[in-house]
């Protein structure tokens, strides 16, 4: 690794916070990412030869900040009105610039920063381009390649939610109590987005789409060092943990699909699965079950694991149930149905998801455990009109692959069930 | 004497390596810990998990509270440690200077000698 890697390495964990406090400063988002820029051109011409600063954040914010007043400065001369203001409201801030840089705001600016990109006015595939172009700071390529759409696409999807952000306007006061638990409930749902991107479009494990999760990985990881005590944070960052964790063992060498109980366990990411395993150990310790806890604790039973035939089926099924009433939903149910048919056999199963037929009749998923319970029972023509209706939801090659090999192997049980007949 | 080295460095920076980059830095700390260990100089190694999986149990009194995360906030933070046995300080400094230089972040090495020493063996 050479000298500037190590520069770039800091100045990605250090953007966070420093692009938040510029965007305190200068209440405008292009603004703070520009000074940030600025600073982060300055660190790689004088950290070479003068080396690291001891708080490279700070070093970059107190740059950043006076390259961006030397430009509003200049913008004030060459536009008439109302820069005045702009500059005084900047002069106050200047004056407690001092308490400031100790890091006792940090923790709000980064919150900010992240809840800009969490607005719920903005659609989910935007929440997610801006906070990677804003927090994690990827380019435009990197992300419009993990999109799989076109540079100039993703281009005008990051400016098209920035105007969003910046018509919406944004609170700069210190948030209550009761202001922060709401900001991070959307910035969790946020960060879960990022990692759900990278988690559906994954083709391999060294795919593009692997980063996004391993950047959403890392985000809750910084949440977990602003908000040490919140149990549904160490849920969420388990949760994306475990997941990952499979990122080897979840494709075959055709990037088809692997289900979890064929995957190889020993390609697992064990020093990741442990981390999570702890996370879920202090979480519960707090007594406030929630969403993400529980489909942590739904994931660690199946991690905890080494055998599928060991997989604790009782308990997934009686936590999908907490799920289910804490957050009502026919995929629940759904997710249920897979635990119930490991204990109680697939009729019982098939009775559990009966009722949802109607809900779920657009949905990929339904029909494929449809298919797949009915094929357990026999049934297979069935079985085939169930896989037939989820290839046509299929949104992707791997689902896709998946179906076509379950329709194959119908084809060669009736093949051998046929033979066998002739022979009787 | 045994000496204990405590590793600091900031965890942004260790947990932003990619897993390649972990792994070279692990692996050029081996070819140090090698070194030490051939000589018959090395006892137990630790590397920790993020501080974000810390819990902290603080007694003072007849309470005992249990907060999250590790006891101080700080802008670096204890990663690992060795166990070494050396003559001098001057020993376990250049220990601790072989493993900056398999190390190449920037971070800080903290020799402390022991007083209390007690091996013993895991039932793994």
């Amino acid at each position: 690794m050479t000298d500037t890697a190590w520069i770039d390495l800091a100045l990605v964990s250090a953007r966070p916070q420093a692009v938040g406090a510029l965007l305190r400063y200068f209440r405008n988002l292009d603004t703070a990412e520009e000074a940030f820029q600025e600073a982060c051109i300055r660190a790689l011409k004088t950290w070479p030869k003068s080396g690291p600063p001891r708080d490279p954040a700070a070093w970059l914010i107190f740059v950043g900040r006076n390259s961006g007043i030397d430009k509003v400065r200049r913008q004030s001369r060459e536009t008439a009105l109302p820069p005045e203001e702009i500059l005084s409201d900047l002069e106050d801030q200047e004056s407690g610039l001092a308490d400031r840089l100790d890091g006792s705001h940090y923790r709000d600016d980064i919150l900010r920063l992240l809840f800009v990109c969490s607005n719920p006015a903005l659609p989910a595939t935007q929440q997610i381009a801006l906070a990677l172009r804003i927090v994690s700071g990827l380019s435009v390529k990197q992300i419009a390649r993990a999109f799989l759409v076109s540079e100039a696409a993703m281009e005008q999807r990051i400016t098209r939610a920035k105007s969003r952000v910046a018509a919406a306007g944004l609170a700069f006061e210190t948030p209550d109590a009761a202001d922060r638990a709401d900001r991070l409930a959307a910035v969790a749902t946020m960060v879960y987005l990022v990692f759900n991107e990278g988690y559906s479009a994954m083709n391999g494990p060294e795919s593009v789409s692997a980063d996004l999760c391993g950047e959403a990985i890392r985000l809750g990881r910084l949440l977990l060092q602003l908000f040490p005590a919140e149990p549904e944070i160490m849920g969420l960052t388990a949760l994306m943990m475990i997941q990952h964790s499979r990122a080897r063992a979840r494709f075959d060498a055709d990037g088809a699909v692997i289900l979890l109980e064929d995957q190889d366990r020993g390609l697992w990411n064990r020093p990741l699965i442990d981390e999570a395993l702890a996370l879920i150990d202090r979480a519960m310790r707090h007594r406030q079950p929630g969403a993400y806890q529980i489909q942590a604790a739904i994931a660690a039973l199946h991690a905890r694991a080494e055998r599928p035939e060991e997989t604790d089926w009782a308990q997934i099924d009686l936590l999908y149930q907490a799920l289910e009433r804490l957050q009502p939903s026919p995929v629940i149910t759904l997710n249920r149905a897979v635990a119930v048919s490991k204990r109680q056999g697939p009729e019982a199963a098939l009775a559990l998801i009966a009722p949802l037929a109607e809900k779920l009749s657009g949905y990929f998923y339904f029909h494929g455990l449809s298919g797949h319970l009915l094929k357990q029972l026999g049934k297979a023509r069935e079985a085939r009109v169930a896989f037939d209706h989820a290839i046509a939801l299929a949104t992707n090659a791997a689902e896709c692959a998946y179906i076509r090999m379950q329709l194959d192997k119908l084809d060669e049980d009736v093949g051998t069930e046929s033979g066998r007949a002739e022979k009787r | 004497m045994l000496y204990a080295v405590f590793c600091y460095n900031n965890e942004n920076v260790t947990n932003t390596w990619s897993k390649e980059e972990d792994e070279r830095v692990m692996r050029d700390m081996a070819a140090v810990e090698r070194k030490y260990a051939e000589a018959g100089k090395l006892g137990p190694i630790a590397r920790l998990m993020p501080t974000s999986s810390a819990t902290t149990l603080r007694h003072s009194h007849a309470e005992t509270i249990i907060t999250d995360g590790p006891f101080a906030e700080t802008k670096e933070q204890l990663l690992g440690f060795f166990v070494i046995d050396c003559v001098s300080l001057d020993e376990a400094l250049e220990f601790a200077r072989d493993l900056g230089t398999a190390n190449p972040s920037s971070g800080s090495y903290e020799v402390r000698p022991l007083t209390i020493y007690k091996p013993s063996e895991l039932a793994s």
